[in-house]
């Protein structure tokens, strides 16, 4: 009783209004609406290929019963079975020919009962199909996706952090001929998505070299004006003091930018490297082009060539999108707060 | 140049070097392609055709019909492109306002909701599309639910209208979070004591929402609407995975028109994928323009009053 009204309670009224009843109404669809689509993928990452092929669907995975029976290699599935006598007991399946199946009683295992195959029903019972997910690393080339991704994502966040501040450091704390030319061109830069330059950039890359080369995702990738433009409104708040005094220490102009600069732009860098993490991690496009080998395939490029794959093996594809979700998840959980608020306040993604 | 005055060019120069390769020069060569025939990647084994890979594209009868087209299956994708752009971002824009009004009341756990909408804005393209393509396949849930109430399964993802319907809802749940955000860092904005003073003039609520929250609201609203429109048509990834495309050339969208051309087909047809980008970005540059025009004239008239 005492939940109820605590949760009840408002701030200012004494009991909830009808539209707080709506409020939560949609809320809790929205939750659903969500969540949902993600937790259902993910319950299904764990059924085994038969129980995924299966209509309707169970909610939870579920996957035949079976046990070890002594002398065999091999765990049996377990049969709900109707016996000659009339009884039913749950026996594992040792053999089967034709419309004959051959149980066993592990109490009697001397005695073996031979059944017609209708007389039986497989025992179910809640089980995680774990080998979707250890048999990615085993029979697939996984591994080998997970690091491109990684590498990509990993390489290219810090080249964006580094060139990026740099440019920001320039265009914030010198004064120069040219220095409103150069900021106007990097933000004119938004301006060109990278779908209307798909064709020239094939180009470039294909004389630089670069093609099915994970650097051809890279490089065309570090330098962004969201960053630079980010970085430069938060250099500009850094006082000026700061810099003259190290000048007259001596310090070098890189000593001030990376002594200086960088540890105190530290939460813009914060805000532009999820940015670039999730920027990286996700693309799709781009890398489509550039790399056409399967063993430079990203994860994005991997889950896409198994889905148009003849014969969607869904377990398997299952638990890759799962662990392609995993990390941007853990980030998310952790980082939410910031990740709303740098967007919110940047006004891109 | 002294010393002095180069150092901020050396801070500028790897940023620079990978805009001039990566951007502007693209760009140019872009032109180059648009103007060139033939199926050489390399600019120097192509020759000039002049407007005619433009004049290939826009070669149309009757502009309405796409059949009278020489090129249909641009014009089915521009089309495509057109009518989906418009849907999403007007459903878009209606879902993310109410979700915001919604977020914006006095709830408890605001940050934790606020969490939930924006979670699947996080989630890459393709990962989204196969999320809803296990749902929406023959044996999926949804056909599960429907059964389960009766109906018979449909084929979600192979008939043109429902393929479409989808496309247009996924892209609106994977991207909702976002213009929610937008919209209400715009709501928390509004002066408070607007509405209490409202509240003192016995305002109704709906009163308070069309001639206070709405009006005060619209210059994000329109940042929503045209962000929205240059990322619809733009739309890519998820349709990609999601339908390839199809059924037929059902969701056939421009971005996947102009990387069929250059890169699926057997004949690889450069120029005319460069001359179909160069339409692409007028667009693009139409609707940036508008989105100006229109922030100009909403705080002129800001002014007005």
């Amino acid at each position: 009783m005492k939940l109820v009204s605590y949760l009840t309670a408002t701030r200012g009224r004494s009991r909830l209004h009808w539209t707080d009843w709506l409020t939560y109404a949609y809320l809790c669809v929205g939750l659903f609406l969500m969540f949902g689509p993600v937790l259902w993928l993910v319950a299904s990452s764990f059924k085994t290929e038969a129980a995924l092929s299966e209509f309707p669907p169970t909610l939870l995975p579920y996957g035949q019963k079976s046990v070890m029976v002594p002398g065999e290699e091999k765990p049996k599935p377990v049969f709900r079975v109707k016996l000659p006598d009339g009884t039913m007991k749950e026996l594992p399946e040792i053999r089967r020919i034709g419309l004959m199946a051959t149980y066993v009683d592990p109490a009697k295992p001397e005695e073996p009962i031979r059944v017609n195959i209708k007389d039986r029903q497989p025992v179910r019972e809640f089980r995680l199909a774990t080998e979707n997910y250890s048999d990615l690393m085993r029979k697939l080339d996984f591994g080998k996706y997970l690091w491109n991704s990684v590498f990509i994502t990993i390489v290219a966040t810090v080249i964006t952090l580094l060139f990026n501040s740099m440019a920001a450091f320039a265009l914030s704390k010198y004064q120069f001929r040219g220095r409103s030319g150069v900021f106007l061109f990097i933000i004119a830069t938004l301006m060109v998505p990278p779908a209307i330059v798909l064709v020239p950039n094939f180009l470039v890359v294909t004389e630089l070299g670069l093609l099915n080369s994970l650097w051809a995702v890279i490089w065309p990738a570090v330098a962004t004006p969201t960053g630079v433009f980010m970085l430069r409104q938060y250099m500009l708040t850094i006082p000026d003091e700061l810099l003259e005094a190290a000048r007259m220490d001596h310090a070098s102009e890189w000593q001030i930018y990376w002594r200086i600069m960088l540890p105190l732009s530290a939460p813009a860098l914060a805000v532009l490297a999820i940015f670039s993490i999730m920027w990286r991690w996700n693309d799709f496009l781009w890398p489509l082009i550039v790399l056409s080998k399967a063993e430079k395939f990203t994860l994005q490029l991997a889950l896409n060539a198994f889905q148009g794959d003849l014969i969607t093996q869904w377990n398997y594809l299952l638990a890759m999108t799962v662990i392609t979700l995993l990390p941007v998840t853990v980030v998310f959980a952790f980082l939410q707060k910031h990740i709303t608020q740098g967007i919110a306040s940047a006004g891109v993604k | 140049m002294n010393k002095a005055a180069r150092t901020p060019w050396y801070f500028l120069t790897p940023n620079l070097v990978i805009f001039g390769v990566f951007t502007f020069l693209p760009i140019v060569i872009n032109f180059y392609y648009a103007f060139t025939g033939g199926v050489q990647l390399y600019p120097q084994d192509r020759p000039y055709v002049g407007w005619d890979n433009m004049a290939t594209l826009l070669d149309c009868k009757n502009y309405w019909d796409v059949s009278t087209c020489r090129k249909d299956l641009f014009w089915r994708a521009v089309w495509n492109t057109a009518y989906f752009s418009v849907l999403q971002v007007v459903l878009m824009i209606l879902f993310s306002l109410i979700t915001a009004l919604v977020l914006n009341r006095k709830i408890i756990g605001r940050g934790f909701w606020r969490g939930v909408f924006f979670y699947p804005v996080l989630l890459s393209p393709v990962v989204v599309s196969l999320i809803w393509k296990w749902i929406l396949q023959r044996d999926g849930l949804l056909n599960a639910i429907v059964v389960a109430i009766g109906g018979e399964p449909v084929l979600w993802l192979g008939e043109p209208e429902w393929a479409f319907f989808w496309v247009t809802f996924v892209s609106i749940w994977s991207q909702m979070g976002f213009y929610t955000l937008i919209l209400l860092s715009g709501l928390q904005a509004i002066p408070a004591d607007l509405y209490e003073a409202a509240q003192m003039d016995r305002a109704s609520p709906w009163r308070t929402l069309w001639r206070i929250t709405l009006p005060l609201l619209m210059p994000n609203m329109i940042v929503v609407g045209v962000l929205g429109a240059i990322r619809a048509v733009q739309t890519f990834d998820n349709v990609f995975v999601l339908t390839g495309g199809g059924p037929g050339s059902a969701t056939m969208f421009v971005v996947q028109y102009i990387y069929q051309t250059a890169f699926q087909e057997q004949i690889r047809l450069y120029g005319i994928a460069a001359a179909g980008s160069l339409l692409l970005a007028l667009a693009l540059i139409v609707l940036t323009l508008l989105q100006l025009r229109v922030t100009k004239a909403e705080s002129a008239g800001e002014r007005a009053k």
